[in-house]
């Protein structure tokens, strides 16, 4: 299995960042971070809340903006123009801690949104994608339902789905399963396995470990906004090396 | 005494059953809201007698009332002594009532007829249900009905709406090199297409005309209608941009947006209405002679539209960033996140906010009555009171004015909250 894995990963670079610093006023968030991501890679960002795990798979699709240093995204360099930026994001898919999906649209229009304006796929064929991937998630029943009759769970599904939709090239979560019950973590966790199998470039911010484990080429670990350790998962977490690591990963996995 | 274990295993589900039977209808909620408490009791019939008193010597002034006559003195002739009110006065001014008292009388079929024209150019917005192609004639309507209601050659509507949608048009090829660019050239298009229109009109002056009726001659009801639906929609898109304005990463449209809705806010609507009727005229070169009404439109729009750029920023505010975050991190762009997520899930929240600086607008065109426009008050207030024939009939004139308003006011309350359920999607 781990074998496959690995051959699935090409030798092309999807994202690269590079000395990237980020501050929120005064307050140095992101201090020289150096990532490579190659395509069809799958990487776990953890760490201790506010260790900067989340603004920085947020930088990477501008959500927030660096303020020193180069992120490049699927060759294309982040700057302030706008136009780079939404065409980034536009292949860039992101997943959300609290979903986020649109209330006032159905299931099926939360989908096939982002095709139709951005992409200006006909509604039709938007409709037949977006059915497509409900059903990958498996609750293509909900499509005429709202938001807000689902349950957390189905939630973060459709939000995988609307994601999807847009054929993105990579795919980012922020805590995809934080907000749900344990009952709900699992049928959104084996969607991101499922994804994940397919060969999508993913970085995922989580605390799942076993998650981790699985499905992850390399698991990152942060504090205080700086990469401390990264690994393969196996020895990341059999033989963490750096101090702050061990404590992290004596905390979470201790009980 | 043996000691029971605490182990329990549920081996079925208890199934749902209704709640308990109690006595239900109306003794029941009688008992419940109206003589729960001694106290109660007393105020229930302190308050049927009030209603009693009230009914008792409202009935009879109503019911005697006099609709015929032609003034206050052959009421008084009628009744005789007796109490009652002196409906006669309505029916003798109604024209003058509903028009102003200078309209001419063979024309009142065009206000008319774009009373109802309007009925049909707003029903496409206000019901999602109504045919999208109705559009076309709501985008017409304004011109049509400048034609109908002010006359004159229906070459200059035409002209006017050309112009706009040649601005509209020219903007939209242009869009994708830039807004503000695009917003530019289609005002330099319109204006262009306005001045050689204009010639056009010149030449054309004979053609398809319709007596045309000066603004000094409008009046009554008509005006607070063509005052209010004309400020109404008017000075929401103006609120929504303002309110996007305040919001604003660039500093000086931010800042443009802040000054204008604190300072609007910060005035009496009666000083900009004052404005409007005498200041105005020095800030013009001296030969313009811009129509009072559209003065007074032009301030009662921009005062509305600071109040609805505040209730709209209420609503703004009320969003999750969530909701802007997920509509970038999916590519949309700013106006398409703008106009597809944000605005109306934030219009939805700002309904009742909306509709209620609306509903004060509305009353609030009564106001012009005070820079001597004749509005239904204004009316009531001059040529009708201070003539000889209805000298002091206050509450029927006053009565009937309250009741116009109270049912356009009661019906825009009404549809909102309509729209309040219909727009209910989110089951919280």
């Amino acid at each position: 299995m781990t074998e496959q894995v690995h051959l699935e990963i090409s030798d092309e670079i999807a994202i690269q960042i590079q000395n990237m610093n980020k501050w929120f006023g005064s307050f140095h968030v992101l201090r020289d971070i150096d990532l490579t991501v190659n395509r069809g890679e799958r990487i776990v960002v953890c760490g201790p809340s506010g260790s900067g795990k989340s603004t920085l798979i947020r930088c990477i699709n501008a959500l927030e903006e660096h303020q020193k240093g180069q992120i490049i995204v699927d060759g294309i360099e982040l700057t302030s123009d706008l136009k780079n930026i939404d065409k980034i994001r536009s292949e860039v898919g992101m997943c959300f801690q609290h979903f986020n999906l649109f209330p006032h649209l159905s299931i099926l229009e939360n989908c096939t949104l982002a095709p139709i304006w951005v992409r200006n796929t006909p509604k039709k064929e938007a409709e037949e994608v977006a059915m497509h991937f409900l059903e990958k998630v498996k609750i293509p029943e909900q499509a005429d339902k709202y938001p807000g009759q689902l349950s957390g769970g189905q939630q973060q599904r459709v939000a995988i789905a609307r994601s999807l939709c847009m054929k993105p090239r990579i795919m980012l979560f922020d805590e995809p399963t934080s907000a749900l019950d344990p009952e709900m973590i699992k049928e959104v966790l084996d969607t991101m396995i499922e994804l994940a199998e397919e060969g999508m470039t993913m970085i995922c911010v989580t605390h799942e470990m076993g998650f981790a484990r699985q499905v992850a080429n390399r698991v990152i670990f942060m504090d205080q906004g700086q990469i401390v350790e990264q690994n393969a998962p196996e020895p990341f977490f059999n033989d963490p090396q750096n101090p702050r690591t061990q404590l992290f990963l004596s905390q979470i996995l201790g009980h | 005494m043996t000691h029971k274990t605490a182990s329990f295993v549920r081996n079925e589900l208890i199934p749902e059953s209704p709640p308990p039977v109690s006595e239900t209808g109306a003794v029941k909620w009688m008992r419940e809201n109206l003589f729960s408490s001694p106290l109660n009791i007393i105020m229930t019939i302190a308050s049927l007698w009030a209603v009693y008193t009230l009914f008792n010597s409202v009935a009879p002034w109503f019911l005697n009332g006099v609709w015929s006559g032609n003034s206050v003195r052959d009421c008084y002739e009628i009744l005789d002594g007796a109490t009652g009110a002196c409906f006669a006065v309505l029916k003798e001014r109604w024209p003058q009532l509903i028009y102003g008292f200078k309209y001419p009388p063979s024309e009142f079929w065009r206000p008319n007829f774009a009373a109802v024209l309007l009925c049909v150019a707003i029903a496409p917005v206000l019901f999602s249900t109504v045919s999208k192609k109705l559009f076309l004639f709501t985008v017409v309507y304004p011109f049509l009905a400048f034609w109908l209601i002010w006359g004159g050659t229906i070459l200059g509507p035409i002209v006017a709406f050309a112009g706009c949608a040649v601005a509209v048009l020219a903007s939209r090829r242009l869009e994708s090199y830039g807004f503000a660019l695009a917003a530019l050239c289609g005002f330099v298009c319109a204006l262009v297409c306005w001045i050689f229109g204009g010639y056009l009109v010149d030449i054309g002056k004979d053609f398809l005309v319709l007596p045309s009726v000066p603004s000094r001659d409008m009046g009554g009801f008509m005006l607070n209608l063509i005052l209010g639906t004309v400020c109404v929609s008017l000075s929401i898109p103006l609120g929504i941009m303002l309110a996007l304005g305040r919001q604003s990463d660039m500093p000086i449209i931010k800042w443009i947006c802040v000054c204008f809705i604190e300072f609007i806010r910060g005035v009496p609507l009666i000083t900009l209405l004052f404005v409007a009727n005498v200041v105005l005229a020095y800030f013009f070169p001296p030969d313009t002679n811009i129509d009072l009404i559209l003065r007074v439109i032009i301030m009662i729009t921009l005062f509305s539209a600071a109040y609805i750029a505040e209730v709209i920023r209420g609503g703004l505010a009320a969003l999750p960033s969530g909701q802007f975050e997920a509509a970038n991190s999916l590519g949309l762009n700013y106006a398409q996140a703008m106009r597809l997520i944000i605005l109306p899930q934030a219009l939805k929240v700002s309904i009742p906010g909306i509709v209620n600086v609306a509903v004060g607008l509305f009353k609030d065109t009564t106001l012009v009555s005070i820079i001597s426009m004749f509005d239904l008050v204004g009316m009531i207030r001059g040529p009708i009171l201070s003539s000889t024939a209805w000298n002091g009939v206050y509450w029927e004139l006053f009565a009937f004015a309250a009741l116009l308003f109270f049912v356009v006011c009661y019906g825009i309350s009404q549809y909102s909250q309509w729209l309040e359920r219909q727009l209910e999607t989110d089951h919280r």
